[in-house]
Formats: structure tokens, C-alpha cells, sequence
């Protein structure tokens, strides 16, 4: 089983690394690059979660979808200067990194909390996150989240007059 | 077999870049990317969680994020293209209107 904490560590360096390059680097299409690279990490960390169809759906909604969005939005406003934006001064960036120092110092500390022990061992594989599973999941009528699933398309629907009416030149 | 504290600790960190990169950037996309990382790092200890306890919970809570994060992504670079046509800039230092 060492081959997982291989992979674990691996895909871990390469997402903290990633998603510190988007945030230090000054040219938004390079940080929607990086941006593109920690998200297909998470979603490799998906499938070794037993989430395939979450997987997928990360590639194609977030790592396609989301950040052709972003891409799009970067390339109408021509924003793709690098010295378009001056950085802030040093003492909010100071204050910024020891905020959040603080308070990844106060994640792990919960993070390492003991877990309540699971109901089901978690090392026996289960068809958890296959489609069959999630479909089940998501349309039994004895579980909460078919009416979730219908506001999600009234969700959807005011996002998209927001949208356009956002856009519109004028209304 | 990773145990699941590994992932929240990573979960974690991931977060934590993303609220840095909100509190330090002034760019408005940038900062929408960095909400998406915040996003993910959520996403991503929800299914820990859900594996750790052997439920499909935590993924249907990830479908619903996704769908909500879909729509606060095109509801947000609407308003962005919308203040980029009203500043011909998108430096949120800028965009002060309401801060008085």
C-alpha cells in the first residue's frame, strides 16, 4: 500500500505548489494555468477517494467549463499584461501571511482531533462514488436530496438571467 | 490506503492559500480563482469525510457545491465585465463606491 502515499505526496506537492504559483504570479492566464493544474490534482484525489463520478465531473466543470469561463473573461478584457495591476504594499501582505499562518496553524490543530471511528470499515471497497451509487443516492425517495436537486435547476436558471443581465449593455 | 486526516490537512492548506490569495490580490479575477481553490479545498474534505465514514453523503453535498459554484462563477465575471465596463479597470482598490 505504499504506492498510494506515493501518489498522495506527489499530487500533494504538486497542488500546494501550483495554487502557490496562481497566487504569487502576476499574469491571471497563468494563474487560471496553475489554477487548472491544482484542480486536476483534486481530482485525481477523487478517484483515490472512491468519487469517480465526482472526478469526472470535477475535470469537465471545473477544470473545463469554470476556467474556459475565466480564460474567456481574461482574453475580453485584455488583462493578459503582466504589469497591468501594481502589487499591494509589503505590510498588507505581512499581515495576510500571519493571518494565515494563525489560521492554518488552527486547521491542522482540528484536523488532528481523533475522528469518531466509522460505522463501516473504510478500507473495504465499496461502490460509493460510481454513477450507479450516486444515482441511487441522489433519486431515492428516502433520502433528502431530490428536492436539493430540483432547486438546483431554479439555481441554475436565475444564475443565467443574472447573468445576461449583468452583461447586457443596457437594461 | 491514505488515512483521512492526510487529506484534511491538505484540505487545509489549500484553503489557506486561497484566503491569502484573497486578502493579498488586487485583482478581482484573481481573487475569484482563489474563492474556486477555497471551493475545492471544501469539496475535497467533504469527500474525505464521506469516505472516511462510508456514506455517499459528503458527495451529494459536492454535487450541490458544484452547481452553486457554476453559478457564482457567471453570476461573478458578469458583475466583473460589468464594473470593467463602468472603470475601465478591474482593481478592486478602485471599486470603493460603497465603502464610506
Amino acid at each position: 500500500m505504499a504506492w498510494s502515499f506515493v501518489l498522495f505526496w506527489i499530487l500533494a506537492v504538486v497542488s500546494v505548489v501550483s495554487s502557490i504559483m496562481m497566487v504569487v504570479t502576476r499574469n491571471p492566464v497563468r494563474s487560471a494555468l496553475f489554477l487548472v493544474v491544482t484542480f486536476l490534482c483534486v481530482a485525481v484525489y477523487y478517484v483515490t477517494l472512491a468519487a469517480q463520478f465526482i472526478a469526472a465531473v470535477q475535470v469537465i466543470v471545473y477544470a473545463g467549463a469554470i476556467m474556459v469561463l475565466f480564460l474567456f473573461v481574461i482574453m475580453l478584457l485584455n488583462l493578459g499584461a503582466p504589469e497591468a495591476l501594481r502589487e499591494r504594499g509589503t505590510l498588507q501582505t505581512r499581515v495576510a501571511l500571519l493571518l494565515g499562518f494563525i489560521f492554518i496553524a488552527a486547521l491542522i490543530g482540528s484536523s488532528l482531533i481523533a475522528l469518531p471511528t466509522a460505522p463501516a470499515p473504510p478500507g473495504v471497497y465499496q461502490p460509493l462514488g460510481t454513477v450507479q451509487g450516486i444515482g441511487l443516492n441522489l433519486f431515492s425517495p428516502n433520502q433528502p436530496w431530490l428536492f436539493p436537486f430540483e432547486i438546483t435547476s431554479i439555481l441554475l436558471l436565475v444564475a443565467i438571467v443574472g447573468a445576461i443581465i449583468m452583461a447586457k449593455r443596457r437594461v | 490506503m491514505v488515512p483521512t486526516p492526510y487529506y484534511l490537512v491538505l484540505a487545509g492548506i489549500l484553503f489557506t492559500i486561497g484566503v491569502i490569495g484573497v486578502l493579498v490580490k488586487r485583482n478581482a479575477i484573481v481573487i475569484f480563482m482563489s474563492i474556486e481553490l477555497m471551493l475545492n479545498a471544501a469539496n475535497l474534505t467533504f469527500i474525505a469525510l464521506g469516505r472516511h465514514f462510508g456514506q455517499v453523503n459528503g458527495q451529494m453535498y459536492v454535487i450541490f457545491a458544484l452547481a452553486v459554484a457554476a453559478a457564482e462563477v457567471s453570476v461573478g465575471l458578469g458583475i466583473i465585465v460589468a464594473i470593467f465596463r463602468l472603470r475601465e479597470s478591474i482593481n478592486i482598490d478602485e471599486v470603493n463606491l460603497m465603502k464610506f
